[in-house]
C-alpha cells in the first residue's frame, strides 16, 4: 500500500493538517489500514524534500503543520494511479509449494491437505463477509475494501478446487507425471 | 429443536456393478435460523443431498427428520402437505412459471394450499416489498432480470411461514453483486423469520454468507468450517497477545 500516493491523493483535495490526513486515510480505507502518527509525518516529510508537497512551516515538526499538494506531486499522483502495480512475476506463494511438496509424499493424501487450505481460507471469507453484512451497506470504502479480500480470497479456493479435479482427472486417465522442480522453474523463468 | 436433520444417510443409485453411492453416511443439523452452505465439486452428492432433505427423493439408508418428525413414517399425503406448508425449494433455473406474474407467482403456494387468492395476493405483496421488489410485482418473469427472478423465488419458497429453504446453486448463473442480493435475502429470511437455510453451491464467495459452511467429496462430509469468533472473543485473543 502506498501510503505516500494515498496522502497526495487526499491533498489534492485541497491543503490538509498532518492529523487530519491521519484521520481521513483510515476513514478512506475502511479503517483496515491504520496509520501511526510517525509513519504519517515520515511520509509528508519525505514529499516534501522530493518537492511534491509543500509546508507553512518548515522548520518546525509535527502533524500540525497545514501541507499542499505542489504541481510536480499533482503529476506524480497523475502517473501513480495508471500505472498498473507489479503483478507480473509469480509470486513464491508457499501454499503453492506446501501443495507441490505434498503431492511427492506417497504417504499422504493430497486432498486432505487441500482441504485444511480450503476450510481456513472458507473460514476467513466467512470473517470478512460478516464485516460486509454488518457495515458494507453504509461505509462504500470498507465494502470495496472487502470485496478485494474475497477475491483475493476466493482465487486461492479456486486454485486448490483446480488441483483437486487435476488429481480427480489424473485417477481417472493415465498418470500425469508431475514436472521436476527446476523444469518448472526453468519454464517460467522462459515465459518472464 | 433441528428443523432439518440428516442421520446417517446413504443414497445409492443403480444396481451391482454399476452402482453408485451419491452420499454415503452423511449426517447433518440444521437448527432454527441457520444458514448451511454446502460446497463440494460438481457429483458430490450436493443435490442428491437437497431432494433427500426435501423429501423429493427416498434416502436407500438412513433417516431424515424435518421438524423432529422421521420422513420415513409419513405417508405420500403428509410429504406432499410438508412440501407444501414447511419446506420452500430454490433452484439453479426454471423457478418461476411464466405467465404467472411476480406477484401470481410468489401467492401460488398458499392458493394451492387452499387460501382465498385475494388473501394470498396480499399476503405476496407484502413479501414483495419487504424484500425490495414491490415495484417488480406485476412483471412477468421475462421481464425481470436473473436476479430479480431469483429473488422473487426465495420469496415464494419462504411465504406463509415456512420454516425450511433448499436452494440449489440458487445464484448459479447471476454475477457477483446478484449472488450477493441472493445470499442476503436468504440470510435475512433466517435471522428476521427464523427460517432455517440449506443452500448449496460451488462458489465460496456465497458460500461465506453462511453461519457454517460443510464440504462434501464424493459424497461423505469431510469437513466442516469453525464458527467464526464472537467480537468478545477476538477482544479476548488479542489482549493475550
Ligand atoms: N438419478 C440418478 N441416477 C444415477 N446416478 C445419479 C442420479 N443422480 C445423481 N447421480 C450420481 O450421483 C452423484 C452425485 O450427483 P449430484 O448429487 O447431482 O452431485 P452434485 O449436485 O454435487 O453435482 C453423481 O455421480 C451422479 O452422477
Ligand atoms: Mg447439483
Amino acid at each position: 500500500m502506498s501510503v505516500r500516493h494515498a496522502l497526495l491523493g487526499l491533498l489534492s483535495e485541497g491543503p490538509k493538517y498532518g492529523h487530519q490526513l491521519r484521520q481521513e486515510f483510515e476513514e478512506r480505507t475502511g479503517d483496515v489500514w491504520p496509520l501511526n502518527v510517525g509513519q504519517v509525518y515520515t511520509t509528508l516529510q519525505r514529499l516534501e524534500r522530493d518537492g511534491l508537497v509543500e509546508s507553512d512551516d518548515t522548520a518546525s515538526e509535527g502533524t500540525q503543520n497545514v501541507y499542499r499538494i505542489t504541481g510536480a506531486g499533482v503529476d506524480e499522483l497523475g502517473i501513480w494511479l495508471h500505472t498498473p502495480p507489479d503483478l507480473t512475476s509469480p509470486p513464491r506463494d508457499e501454499l503453492v509449494i506446501k501443495v507441490l511438496v505434498a503431492l511427492r509424499m506417497p504417504a499422504l493424501d493430497v486432498r486432505d491437505v487441500l482441504q485444511v487450505h480450503r476450510r481456513y481460507l472458507v473460514e476467513l471469507m466467512q470473517q470478512w463477509t460478516r464485516l460486509k453484512e454488518d457495515e458494507g451497506e453504509f461505509d462504500f470504502a470498507l465494502a470495496l475494501v472487502v470485496d478485494s479480500e474475497l477475491f483475493r480470497l476466493d482465487s486461492v479456493i479456486r486454485w486448490l478446487d483446480a488441483v483437486d479435479g487435476r488429481l480427480k482427472r489424473a485417477e481417472i486417465e493415465p498418470p500425469v507425471a508431475v514436472p521436476e522442480l527446476p523444469r518448472l522453474r526453468r519454464r517460467l523463468a522462459v515465459r518472464r | 429443536m433441528n428443523v432439518l436433520e440428516l442421520r446417517e444417510v446413504t443414497k445409492a443409485y443403480g444396481e451391482g456393478m454399476a452402482q453408485v453411492h451419491a452420499i454415503e453416511n452423511v449426517s447433518l443439523s440444521v437448527e432454527r435460523g441457520a444458514l448451511v452452505a454446502i460446497m463440494g465439486p460438481s457429483g458430490s452428492g450436493k443435490s442428491t443431498l437437497l431432494t433427500i432433505a426435501g423429501s423429493l427423493e427416498e434416502p436407500t439408508s438412513g433417516e431424515v427428520f424435518i421438524e423432529g418428525a422421521p420422513l420415513s413414517t409419513m405417508s405420500h399425503n403428509e410429504k406432499a402437505r410438508l412440501r407444501r406448508q414447511t419446506l420452500g425449494f430454490v433452484f439453479q433455473d426454471f423457478n418461476l412459471l411464466p405467465g404467472l406474474t411476480a406477484a401470481e407467482n410468489v401467492s401460488l403456494p398458499l392458493e394451492l394450499d387452499g387460501m382465498k387468492a385475494k388473501k394470498a395476493h396480499t399476503i405476496a405483496m407484502s413479501m414483495l416489498g419487504e424484500f425490495g421488489l414491490g415495484d417488480r410485482a406485476s412483471h412477468f418473469p421475462d421481464q425481470l432480470s436473473g436476479g430479480e427472478r431469483q429473488r422473487v423465488a426465495i420469496a415464494r419458497a419462504v411465504i406463509g411461514n415456512r420454516h425450511l429453504l433448499l436452494a440449489d446453486e440458487p445464484s448459479g448463473a447471476l454475477d457477483s453483486v446478484n449472488g450477493e442480493a441472493v445470499m442476503r435475502m436468504i440470510l435475512n429470511a433466517c435471522k428476521q423469520s427464523g427460517v432455517a437455510a440449506v443452500v448449496v453451491t460451488h462458489e465460496a464467495q456465497l458460500a461465506s454468507w453462511a453461519d457454517r459452511v460443510v464440504f462434501l467429496r464424493d459424497g461423505h462430509v469431510v469437513d466442516q468450517t469453525v464458527p467464526p469468533p464472537t467480537p468478545e472473543q477476538l477482544v479476548h485473543t488479542a489482549q493475550q497477545r
